[in-house]
């Protein structure tokens, strides 16, 4: 490259470097400051270090809190089963539609979310034939529901972040040297213990940040938990959306959201501790986009 | 005897089979939304089944209803400026980390990777701190500088997967043949690079017409075409809405193809080798940050 000047790489970071801390990184401080408030909507907030907020918010919300690490949890179990033999089938068995099936798995991204959603509690709805499926084969009472239960939450929260635990995956298995499975077999090793002693381990990195990527935002989502679920899914995203937007509670909905961060923060620091951050931004993209 | 070959195939295509339903499963609510912009129900208002069959009514209607439409135009306006910002901003970034070395890089793909981390639910939320500290009038400004945040990061990590495979010896070639550095910038970098480029200003674009949550904190009175479905989704929602959301699916499905189609043969034109190993390990300082 002929511009060696030193400052280039600078310049050319400004205005993204300037835009993330203005509006991502200080907003982060407005909220701890936020969240050490405390007074009523009605006389107004004042800063007063009231650290009390902090375990007042998480005791105020213990069942949320729980709900969010259940139904997060399951549903990142529940999507790395869907994918993995879904990845390992377009990077290995897909042939000519290797790039058709891609196409599709991004598809979801290409409607609104929240139509989706909607779409989804239509599906789930009382009077849709797939309950009736599931009435007549005695999978759920005969007057039972799929909507507005912890199962409906799940399972949306499963499909709205399938792709996210698909395309690292598929990345991963993508560069898998073939060559190193024919080896095991040539070793007389079965396929199960050819699979569970080489694909496995060596697909592991995608399997972690595919479970990052699915369980944050599902943790954090409230759209899946309003939406299919009743007055008794809602999860850590519901409290601190309806604190924030209709109660006004700001500093409780603050500590609340602070905390949160915290967790999301320290859970990928010790990510990238060991993998790097080339695992966020690396090859996985290429394949998605 | 022909059971037991039907099992054979079954069992030696259970993987292309499952990939098949797997990808059905994820396409599910968009030909649910696609058939019901079709279905005539009752009162106009979304519930299962197509009680009177088949009509293009709301088809011919679509844009029949004005705050359907203001909501659309807001978003599309939105979308269009947030993904010209972010998609220059977040290129220079993207040109600054692959093609220089400079103090602070390890530091700088952090400040990237983490919003991409960040449930969206903590991003609106501590934005939403921040302009209620600053009383700032909450409106499309907000949401443009919310947006254009989220964006960035996404954009960073398509143009630099796009900008590793990069095969650096065309750039000297034409170098060598005479050209001064922008003549070789404009005639060989930009062209090579436009596909990544409309990859990630695509992404940006869906990115930004998709989001409910971060929008949901950041609005004040205007409307989003995600927050009109949100604010109608209990009343009963518009038909038309699913009409807007098929035509949204086809046009970026077909946007989404057309780069696809252009990247691969950008990259059969110019031999890009993606050459993985090239890849700028990401140095040590970011395990130390």
């Amino acid at each position: 490259m002929s511009l060696r000047r030193r400052s280039v790489p600078y310049w050319l970071l400004a205005p993204g470097l300037l835009w993330l801390v203005v509006f991502f990184v200080v907003p982060m401080y407005f909220m701890g400051e936020l969240a050490l408030r405390s007074g009523s909507l009605t006389s107004g907030y004042t800063f007063d270090w009231a650290w009390s907020n902090f375990p007042d918010s998480l005791s105020g919300h213990t069942e949320q809190i729980g709900r969010s690490f259940l139904y997060a949890g399951t549903a990142t179990v529940l999507a790395l089963l869907i994918a993995y033999p879904l990845a390992y089938a377009i990077a290995f068995r897909a042939g000519r539609y290797k790039l058709l099936l891609l196409f599709a798995v991004i598809a979801p991204f290409f409607t609104t979310y929240l139509i989706r959603t909607i779409a989804w509690k239509t599906i789930l709805s009382d009077s849709s034939p797939v309950v009736g499926v599931l009435q007549s084969l005695s999978l759920i009472p005969p007057d039972g529901r799929v909507l507005a239960t912890s199962g409906s939450v799940i399972a949306g929260l499963t499909y709205n972040f399938l792709p996210f635990m698909i395309l690292p995956l598929y990345a991963n298995l993508e560069r898998l040297d073939l060559r190193l499975i024919e080896a095991a077999k040539d070793l007389y090793s079965s396929s199960s213990q050819a699979f569970l002693r080489v694909t496995l381990p060596l697909t592991m990195p995608g399997i972690v940040a595919g479970v990052l990527l699915t369980f944050i935002p599902a943790f954090g989502d409230y759209v899946n938990a309003q939406i299919l679920g009743g007055t008794q899914q809602a999860m850590i995203g519901n409290v601190i959306q309806s604190l924030y937007l209709n109660q006004r509670d700001y500093p409780e909905a603050a500590a609340l959201s602070f905390l949160m961060m915290g967790l999301i923060l320290a859970i990928v620091m010790i990510y990238i501790r060991f993998a790097g951050t080339g695992a966020f931004m690396g090859d996985e993209e290429e394949a998605g986009a | 005897m022909a059971a037991r070959r039907a099992w054979e195939w079954l069992r030696r295509n259970a993987l292309p089979i499952y990939a098949g339903l797997a990808v059905a499963y994820m396409l599910i609510p968009i030909v649910v939304i696609a058939i019901f912009s079709f279905g005539a129900t009752p009162k106009g208002k979304l519930t299962f089944g197509l009680d009177d069959g088949f009509t293009t009514e709301y088809w011919r209607t679509a844009f029949s209803r004005p705050d359907l439409n203001e909501a659309l135009f807001t978003s599309l306006r939105l979308a269009a400026l947030a993904t010209v910002l972010s998609t220059a901003i977040g290129t220079l970034m993207a040109i600054a980390l692959v093609r220089h070395r400079f103090r602070g890089r390890g530091l700088t793909n952090l400040l990237i990777v983490i919003p991409m981390a960040t449930p969206e639910v903590v991003i609106g939320a501590s934005l939403l701190s921040m302009f209620i500290y600053y009383s700032f009038a909450l409106g499309f400004t907000s949401l443009l500088i919310a947006h254009v945040m989220f964006s960035i990061s996404f954009v960073v990590v398509v143009v630099r997967s796009r900008l590793i495979g990069f095969d650096r010896h065309l750039e000297e070639a034409a170098a060598d043949l005479g050209a001064t550095p922008l003549a070789t910038f404009r005639t060989v970098t930009l062209p090579l690079l436009a596909p990544g480029i409309l990859a990630a200003a695509l992404l940006a674009f869906s990115l930004s017409i998709d989001d409910f949550v971060i929008s949901n904190f950041n609005s004040g009175t205007t409307v989003t075409f995600p927050l009109y479905v949100y604010g109608v989704s209990l009343r009963g929602i518009p038909v038309q809405v699913n009409v807007l959301a098929t035509m949204l699916f086809v046009l970026i499905a077909v946007a989404v193809s057309l780069v696809l189609w252009q990247q691969r043969r950008a990259e059969r034109m110019a031999s890009v080798r993606p050459e993985p190993e090239t890849a700028p390990v990401p140095p040590p300082a970011v395990a130390a940050a």
